[in-house]
């Protein structure tokens, strides 16, 4: 079964994000970017299907070059080749373009599942995944932490968490699986992987290699529109609660909890 | 012109849930401000009877899609519904809860619709007669505030717990209407084959009063009963940072953080845990935050409405003895 993987470069978690002086945008000069560490689920998850089922692996990014870096990645762990879809006019598209111009690199491709991360740890929006789906005319599973795929490879079933409960959800294939932390853990690259992965096929599509109109992506046509980034609202001066031992600080900040506080 | 503010209720097994009240309360208020009126929808099967309660938050109708398909909750069944009669009613502004089936609805929903959506805002303000969110980004390490541009209808979903619920007034009433829709099963491509209820009485954290949190200072996965003993004792469900389940002290389900859940409780008890962004960023909208840590200079602090500098071990046990003379 061949698979595709979608994947988003994300700033690394450990940055501290800082407001561009646009107000509307964030100081991208000292950022690491990683590939989004959800979409790592859905890479190990794409090789293991590989590695049961047969067929390839197609990762396939979005973004400007250096997400060129995170598709080389994925390669080096053992996928078998990537697209980039990259394009001045992409940049400040919002969700639903993005998913218009994935669906429009992957509609032609022979695929049976669809992996990415159940969100970017960036916008924090999860809707490429689904949005895909949409324009695809699949199904969509999403936030998934368990994927069997039957042995006629006609089916999937998936462990989704849900409050409280997890759902077994039966779907047909090609279907678009987001995927969640604890679906595996992800391999790291090895050594010749990395050697491999340079000679692995890359290619590189603008939107009108793809049959698309530059007018329909970009800032200028998002849906969506960013009036303000700011930094996240105050937290009130705390205190330190005074006890000469735990015992008595212990006491004190049930006594707080309770009666200034109220939570308790 | 699209007219009416549009809510969709969310119910399992039959029973509403109380990210349902969050978005009708929510939405009273901006129906209120534009001079509209307020319609839940409300999805099920055999679900009629649970309509008239929806009105005593503030919806003036209730517009129920009853039908055998429509329980339990489905993707396709749900969007081709909802989408049919958005197309048919012309909305103005549709919120959705962001919960985990809220957030799978509204995205799917809003390709379908082709309309833009915010996901998971903390608040929502009206300008010029335009919905106007606030949307956490990077887990909260900033915030945006977006408007919606020739998109109708104006979609966004909330964060749970984090919209005040109306006081219930039982002299309101709503107009309730059968909705006209159709399923094709062709379109229904999956299925719900079985559901796994988790450890009894255990509260999932994005839904949870208060949470205690353990970390690295936790020293092993043993330790945790303590934090546990102080969980059962207040109701709260017990949290971990990302070092602690890594470790495969915690499942991976309990990981509060960027990769993690994001958790609005009333109250949050980080214990052992030294504040890394990542983990802050999960846990910044909890109401009140008490940090217990024998490092004064941990980045945590700086977060803490309450700070004890101390060792963990000592303070948890003797804080759950505390708090049993105040319950």
């Amino acid at each position: 079964m061949n698979i595709v993987v979608c994947l988003k470069q994300v700033p690394d978690t450990e940055t501290q994000i800082k407001i561009a002086s646009d107000a509307k945008s964030i100081v991208t000069d000292d950022i690491k970017w990683v590939m989004n560490p959800y979409d790592e689920y859905g890479v190990e998850e794409a090789l293991r299907t590989k590695e049961k089922f047969g067929g390839e692996v197609t990762v396939v990014g979005l973004g400007p070059k250096r997400v060129t870096e995170s598709i080389r990645t994925a390669l080096a762990m053992g996928a078998d080749k990537g697209i980039l879809i990259s394009d001045d006019q992409l940049g400040g598209s919002d969700s639903l373009a993005t998913a218009k111009a994935l669906a429009a690199a992957i509609k032609d491709l022979d695929y049976g599942l669809i992996f990415t991360g159940q969100r970017g740890v960036d916008d924090d929006m999860g809707v490429v995944g689904a949005n895909l789906a949409e324009f695809l005319g699949i199904p969509q599973l999403s936030v998934i932490e368990k994927v069997e795929i039957a042995e006629d490879g006609q089916s999937v079933k998936v462990n989704r968490p849900i409050e409280g409960e997890t759902l077994i959800i039966e779907s047909s294939l090609p279907a678009v699986i987001t995927t969640q932390k604890g679906l595996n853990e992800p391999r790291y690259a090895s050594l010749p992987g990395i050697m491999k992965a340079k000679k692995k096929p890359l290619e590189e599509k603008t939107l009108v290699d793809l049959g698309l109109d530059p007018v329909e992506f970009g800032e200028n046509s998002r849906k969506v529109k960013i009036m303000e980034i700011t930094a996240p609202p105050a937290r009130k001066q705390g205190k330190i609660v005074e006890g000469e031992t735990p015992q008595e600080k212990a006491a004190e900040l049930a006594r707080l909890l309770h009666e200034e506080a109220k939570v308790i | 012109m699209p007219q009416g503010i549009w809510i969709i209720a969310e119910q399992r097994d039959g029973d509403i849930r109380k990210i349902t009240y969050e978005i009708i309360s929510e939405g009273r208020r901006l129906a209120d401000a534009l001079g509209q009126e307020l319609t839940t929808v409300l999805l099920g099967s055999n679900i009629k009877d649970k309509a008239s309660e929806l009105g005593h938050y503030g919806a003036d109708k209730i517009l129920v899609a009853d039908d055998s398909r429509l329980e339990p909750y489905t993707t396709d069944a749900y969007v081709s519904v909802i989408s049919e009669l958005v197309k048919a009613n012309d909305p103005a502004i549709l919120l959705i809860g962001a919960s985990v089936e809220g957030k799978d609805l509204s995205a799917r929903l809003a390709g379908r619709l082709d309309v833009g959506m915010a996901q998971d805002c903390t608040a929502f303000s009206l300008e010029e007669g335009n919905l106007v969110a606030i949307r956490p980004i990077y887990a909260g390490k900033a915030y945006t505030k977006v408007t919606f541009e020739d998109s109708w209808p104006q979609m966004a979903t909330a964060r749970p717990k984090v919209m005040e619920i109306a006081e219930p007034d039982t002299s309101r009433t709503a107009e309730i209407i059968d909705a006209t829709f159709s399923i094709d099963d062709n379109d229904l491509k999956t299925k719900i084959v079985d559901v796994a209820k988790d450890q009894s009485g255990k509260v999932d954290l994005t839904e949870a009063d208060n949470i205690v949190s353990g970390g690295r200072g936790m020293k092993g996965p043993e330790n945790y009963k303590i934090l546990e003993d102080l969980a059962d004792l207040i109701g709260a469900g017990v949290g971990a940072s990302r070092s602690a389940v890594d470790a495969g002290w915690r499942p991976h389900s309990d990981q509060v953080g960027q990769t993690g859940k994001v958790v609005s409780p009333n109250l949050y008890i980080a214990c052992g845990i030294s504040g890394a962004i990542q983990h802050l960023a999960g846990m910044s909208t909890s109401k009140y935050i008490v940090a217990i840590n024998k490092d004064e200079d941990a980045p945590i602090f700086q977060r803490a409405d309450y700070g004890v500098v101390a060792d963990l071990f000592d303070v948890v046990p003797a804080l759950t003895e505390e708090v049993k003379k105040y319950l």
